[in-house]
Formats: C-alpha cells, structure tokens, sequence
C-alpha cells in the first residue's frame, strides 16, 4: 500500500505517493507538462520550483525531478525567470577586469546577503563566484559555478537583481578560451589533417573488404 | 539510503572489492559477443518489431511503437493554414534547439544566411545537455583518426556508412578546436594536455570530458553564442508537418505553439532536422535516459514527406540506468563512471565482465545475469547489478569522483547515498538512436532536396551500435557541415509555390496499405499523467 501526502500544487490540495518526486507528483495530480519539464535529469534547470512546508518559516528551492514530495508541501514552479544576458562576441572581449563592469555592473551592487548561494539546488557557493568576478578572478569564477545548471532560482532571490547565471556564463567562457592553457597536441593534429597526413591511411581503411576490416578490428592493439 | 537489505547485499561487494580490483577481466571474443548479443539484446527481440506498411521503408521492421507514429495521421489537413502568408521567411529552418540544431545555427549564420530555430520546448532541452562522458578526438600522438575509425566502425558491426564515419573522425580535432575557441572549458592538465580517457570499445585514451557535465557544458557554450548572434529561436514551438513547394523540395514547415496550439507557416529555402532521439517512446517498456522531448518527431515529419530511414531498427540501451532508487529509475550513470575505474559486480560479488565493452554488449551481458544467470539483486523493483563506485577513490585516490564525475555524486547523494563509499545499482536504460533519416556527406537527405538532418535524427553515420562520445562529436561535426552547407544551398533556391498535398497522399498510401489507425503524429511529449 502507498503512503499517501497532502502536496499542494498552486495552493491546491492533492494526494500523491510519498515515493514521488514534485514533477511526477504533478503528473499524478493530471498536469500535463510543457513548461517547467526538461531533462528530467537535474541537467537542464527547466524545473526550478520554490516550496514550503505548512508551518515551516523558511522558504526553498529545489528542481522539481530531483526533490521528493513531503507532506504538507506548498509548491510553485518558476519555469521562466527573466534573466538579463548581454550580448557580446567572444572574439572581441578580453578576460579584463573591465568587462564585468561594462556588461554586468549590478555585480558591484551586491549586499552579500548570501540568499542566492543558500538557494541554489546545486549547493554551489553562488555569492563566492560573484564576489570572484566582482574581482576579475573568472578562471576562479568559471571554477566556482561549473556546475550551474543556469535555473535562475539565485537570481529570483537577488535584491540587487543580478542575474548570476549569466555572469558565470561569461566567466567560463572567457576561461575556456582565454584563460586555460592552449593544447598543443590538437593544434598540431588539426594541423597535420588539414596538410592531409591521415589521408592515404583513411582512404586504405575505406577501401578494404569487410572481412579484412573485422580481422583488423578484433585484432588491434588496446591502450591499457 | 539504502534499506536494510541492500545494506546487506553490498557486504559481499565490500567484501570481494580488493579482490576484484586487482583481477584482470577478459574482453569477449567475436564470436561471444554475437552469441551473447543475438540472445539477450534487446534488439533481437523480433516480436518488438513489427513491418511498415507504408512510405519509404515499406516491408522493413521498426519498434512497434515507431511503427505507430510512422503510420499516423498528421496533425494538420491542408486546408487548415494559409501557405500564402507565412509567419516566418528564412533562408534556413532548423527545426529542434540542441546540440546539433545550435552548431548548425552557428555556421549558418557565419556563412550569410538569415536563420531561425524552432524548437518545441526551450534551447538547449536537449539530449545534448545530458551527454555526461565526453567526445572523442583522436588528438593524441598514440592516436590517428584511422584508429578512431576502426575503433567506431567495429564497434558499430560494420554498418557505418564509411564516408560519413571517415568525416566523423577526421573532422573531430577540428570539432574540439571550435569548441575550445568558443570557450567551452575541457578537462585540460597544467600544460594544456588533454585528460583523456577510455570509453567502451576505444582502444586509445580519447575521450575528452568537461567533469561528467560534458554534453551541458557544450550546450550551454553554444546556446550563449546562438543569442550572442541573436539568432531567432522560436520555443514552445513545435513543427508538426513540412511543407514542400510544387517541385517537391522541402520549403518550410508548419509549426504550432505548445501551448496555444496556434499554427504558424515558416517558409524557407532549406530546412534542417534536428530533433534527436526517441527515449521517450519507451521501446519495449524500457525506462530512458533521455530529454522529455525524444519523441522521434523528426523521423515522423521526414518520413511522411518521402525521406529514407537507415537502421531504425537499432537502439541503444545504456547499460548503466540508475536502478535504485526510483525516484531516479532509468537516469543516466555516465559510462565515464566505470572509464575511470569502477566495474560491474554481481549479486555474488563477482565481476562478470571487463568494464569497457561496448554499449550493446555491456547492456545485453547485464540482461543476461539479471535474467537467465539468475545473479541479479533484487531492488524491490525488478533486478540489477552493482556498480562498485568505491574502486574508483580506491584506484585513483581520494577525492578522484568529487573532482571527475560531481554530477553522479550529486544525483545519489540526493538520496542519501554517497558513492564513494557506497556502490550503485544499474540496469540497461534506453539511450539512443542509432537509426534515423539516411543522408549524403554533405548532410542532405538522399532523396527529399533541401532537406538536411544533423545529430541523433540521422541514421547510419554508427553503424548498429555507436561508441561513447561519438554522439557529442556527431551533432559537432555534422550540425556544423549541415549548417554551412544549407547556408551555401539557400544562395541558389527560389522556392515555387508552397504546398502540403503529400498530407492527402499519405493519407491515401495509409488507406491503400488497410492501415487502421487513431494515432496521430509527430508525438511531441510523453503523457506520463495518471489513467484514472
């Protein structure tokens, strides 16, 4: 027999299984999903949802795939959230101290009430990566939020209105290009396929009979 | 947490762990492998499959439940959209906002083309986004592209068309170049190297991961420069019929907002596919590790407007699905958990097979020990065997999961269960499709004009079966050649008059084949609400 708890959706009342999370919970209840439904997976950031339990002062954040149903749960989704995201080309801005301030200046309104870092369903230290780009640090910055899934939920809570996803957006993608060493090795490979040096040995494989292809295969050396 | 009786079923784990670490495991032969794959994968289950009736693949088997879309009725009839005054007019359509339908995008848009992205649910709610493992580039001086070659063309048991797998591998340095310069952060060491690592069926170190949000960090890299570029996307929105002009080539689609149902015309010069996989069909019962949105939509609207499938009778079953607990049933545990270390165990203790076969072997010898060996461990739903997580802190030291897959320590340790102390349960979870719409080298279908496919829609550039990271570097490498090449095609295109009169003569091919349906296709979403 399930163990059955009151969750409400909206502020409406349904029963569901203890055993569900809040985004099945919600399809027991008869939501069809379109919005707020992604991955599924605790990848995508579709599903940020805020709840509080009856009785309880705090408010919390959570994705609805991955957080379980409790009783007397109150639950509302945020299936959008409007971020700011600056435009800009990649090609022309420079890992700069600058940069933030240009592109993100309500950075440098933070108060530090660390309310986004206590909201994040990824247990991230969000106001840590912003003071980081605050600073110009983006390789610590990128560091600090890789594992942001981008649902905005921080910035929900931010009364200085930061839109901290897009800042750490900016930050990993200026240390990937700028910032982090530059691989030789695939340099000097692309190199060597645009001069055609893998030419003659691909063209050998594609003409070979199947047969001789299988002894080739089952029969290769294995990196250990 | 584990309950008590998986406490106690893991002492066997922990007690056999030294042991199984230091052994060597054997890698099947040929021979025991195609034994062991004709009888326990799910693909040679014949009576999943059943023959078309109609369309371009008539008298070939599908999964039944692709057999369904495939013969439905569309969504639309003719009559119900002006064609004489679209919404939309673009040089190029591309339909669905991942991996590939983004790199597309990108150099479509580099090459001088107006274009625009519709997708059903937002950019980036995508397969792609939950890639976890990595993409393959042989990089490396030990490594060629012919090995790459050979590594993928076995692994997919000789079915790769070989011109479109000699462009996977030989473009896919250049694929992890671009991404690089766009700023996606890969696992690099202090000088810049490449850490790289095995995946099932490699036989070079080439996997290059960004930690285990590979496939996120891509998609998040490349959906930041599709707005940087303010490229229109157009979400919520899904297509649900192509329209072709009077000469029969592909000029548009008709579209519906998901959550109006309004319809809306796109017109276009080219269009290109790019909706992904089929997860969320749940072939054969199974649970996916797929996005909410792997409905096999492109292969319906392809399909209907006369293009080819190759291989759509392939799937792939992750071998690893999270098993326990069900909150998180069929969920992706990145194969890169057993690349650095972990190996699969039994419910005795054993470990019955070297960890880095390739997916379909992997998955059907899982089948076989849960099933007829009878050496499963009963999770309370169904049964599963034990990924023993700890070998990796104990073979790469501590600290070696926070650092290399913090995404599968976040997932379990929502549950209470910490993998670097605890092992997991895993099952085969459906994961890809290897078939799709038949293509040319140049990303063009062979037999509608101007209609292209990129990423997990096409079929045949893996053959029957594709390694890890081959599906990363695909949506890379053929998203951008479709996008740049329908940029090129869109210069030389005057679309005639737009027209949806294949509708009526599928409908009549339906009639003419006795098929009876209700179904109407493209699916779109799974229905996962309660039957009451």
């Amino acid at each position: 027999m399930e163990n059955m708890v009151n969750v409400f959706l909206f502020g409406k009342r349904y029963q569901v299984p203890d055993n569900l999370t809040i985004m099945t919970a919600m399809e027991y209840a008869g939501y069809q999903l379109i919005r707020g439904c992604g991955c599924r997976n605790g990848f995508c950031g579709a599903c940020a949802t805020i709840y509080r339990i009856k009785g309880d002062r705090e408010l919390h954040a959570c994705l609805a795939c991955q957080t379980k149903v409790e009783d007397n749960m109150y639950v509302a989704t945020l299936p959008f959230f409007p971020l700011v995201k600056e435009i800009y080309d990649i090609e022309k801005i420079k890992p700069a101290q600058q940069v933030m301030m240009q592109l993100y200046p309500e950075i440098y309104s933070c108060i530090g009430c660390n309310a986004c870092t206590k909201s994040c369903p990824q247990g991230l230290n969000v106001m840590q990566y912003i003071a980081y780009a605050q600073r110009g640090d983006f390789e610590k910055c990128a560091n600090e939020s890789f594992d942001c899934i981008m649902c905005g939920i921080c910035s929900s809570r931010c009364p200085a209105g930061i839109s901290h996803p897009q800042v750490a957006m900016l930050a990993r993608r200026l240390n990937g290009k700028y910032i982090q060493p530059e691989c030789a090795h695939l340099k000097e490979r692309v190199k060597e396929i645009n001069d055609g040096a893998f030419n003659d040995l691909i063209e050998a494989l594609m003409q070979k009979p199947v047969e001789e292809l299988q002894e080739l295969y089952n029969n290769r050396d294995i990196e250990e | 947490m584990y309950p008590e009786s998986l406490k106690e079923a893991i002492k066997i784990v922990e007690e056999a762990r030294a042991r199984n670490i230091a052994m060597e495991p054997r890698r099947m032969t040929a021979e025991e492998k195609d034994a062991l794959l004709k009888q326990y994968h799910p693909d040679y289950k014949r009576e999943e499959f059943r023959e078309l009736r109609v369309g371009p693949n008539k008298g070939e088997s599908v999964p039944k439940e692709l057999a369904e879309m495939l013969e439905a009725h569309s969504r639309i009839t003719a009559d119900s959209v002006d064609l004489e005054n679209p919404d939309y007019d673009v040089d190029v359509l591309i339909i669905g906002g991942g991996g590939a339908g983004s790199s597309a995008a990108i150099e479509a848009n580099n090459a001088g083309a107006s274009v625009m992205i519709v997708t059903k649910l937002r950019i980036g709610d995508a397969n792609t986004m939950m890639a976890e493992g990595g993409i393959q580039a042989a990089d490396k001086p030990n490594d060629s592209p012919a090995i790459h070659f050979l590594d993928a063309y076995g692994g997919g048991h000789f079915a790769a068309k070989r011109d479109l797998l000699s462009k996977l591998v030989t473009e896919a340095p250049d694929a992890i170049e671009w991404l690089s310069e766009l700023g996606v952060e890969f696992d690099k060491d202090a000088q810049g190297n490449m850490i790289t690592t095995h995946g099932g069926g490699t036989s070079r170190k080439r996997m290059h991961a960004a930690k285990d949000y590979s496939g996120a960090e891509i998609m998040r890299t490349l959906r930041d420069e599709v707005l940087n570029r303010e490229i229109p996307v157009v979400d919520f929105t899904s297509a649900i019929e192509l329209i072709l002009d009077e000469n029969g080539n592909a000029a548009g689609a008709v579209l519906m907002n998901m959550e109006t149902r309004e319809l809306l015309v796109a017109r276009a010069k080219v269009v290109i596919i790019a909706t992904g996989g089929a997860g969320r069909m749940h072939y054969q019962g199974f649970p996916t590790s797929n996005h909410y949105g792997a409905t096999a939509d492109g292969l319906v609207l392809g399909y209907r407007v006369g293009a080819k499938l190759l291989y759509p009778d392939t799937i792939q079953y992750h071998p690893t699905g999270a098993a326990y607990p069900e909150q998180i049933f069929g969920a992706l545990v990145t194969e890169k958990v057993r690349s650095v270390g972990a190996r699969l165990v039994n419910a005795k203790g054993e470990v019955f097979m070297h960890p880095l076969e390739t997916r379909d072997v992997s998955a059907a010898s899982i089948i076989r020990e849960c099933g007829d060996r009878g050496n499963g461990v009963d999770t309370g739903n169904g049964k599963a065997v034990w990924l023993d997580t700890p070998m990796i802190e104990i073979i790469g030291g501590e600290g070696t999961i926070e650092k290399r897959i913090p995404a599968m320590m976040r997932m379990f340790g929502k549950y209470g269960i910490d993998i670097r102390k605890e092992p997991i349960l895993v099952y085969p979870t459906q994961h890809y499709q290897n078939g799709g719409l038949d293509i040319n080298l140049d990303g063009s279908t062979t037999n509608v004009p101007h209609l292209f496919v990129a990423g997990e829609a096409v079929g045949g550039i893996h053959g029957r079966n594709r390694l890890m990271g081959n599906s990363l570097l695909d949506i890379i490498v053929f998203g951008r050649s479709a996008g740049r090449n329908a940029a090129e095609l869109s210069k030389t295109v005057t679309t005639s008059k737009l027209t949806l009169k294949h509708i009526e003569e599928f409908e009549k091919e339906l009639s003419d084949a006795g098929v009876e349906t209700e179904a109407v296709s493209p699916k779109l979403l799974p229905d996962y609400t309660r039957r009451k």
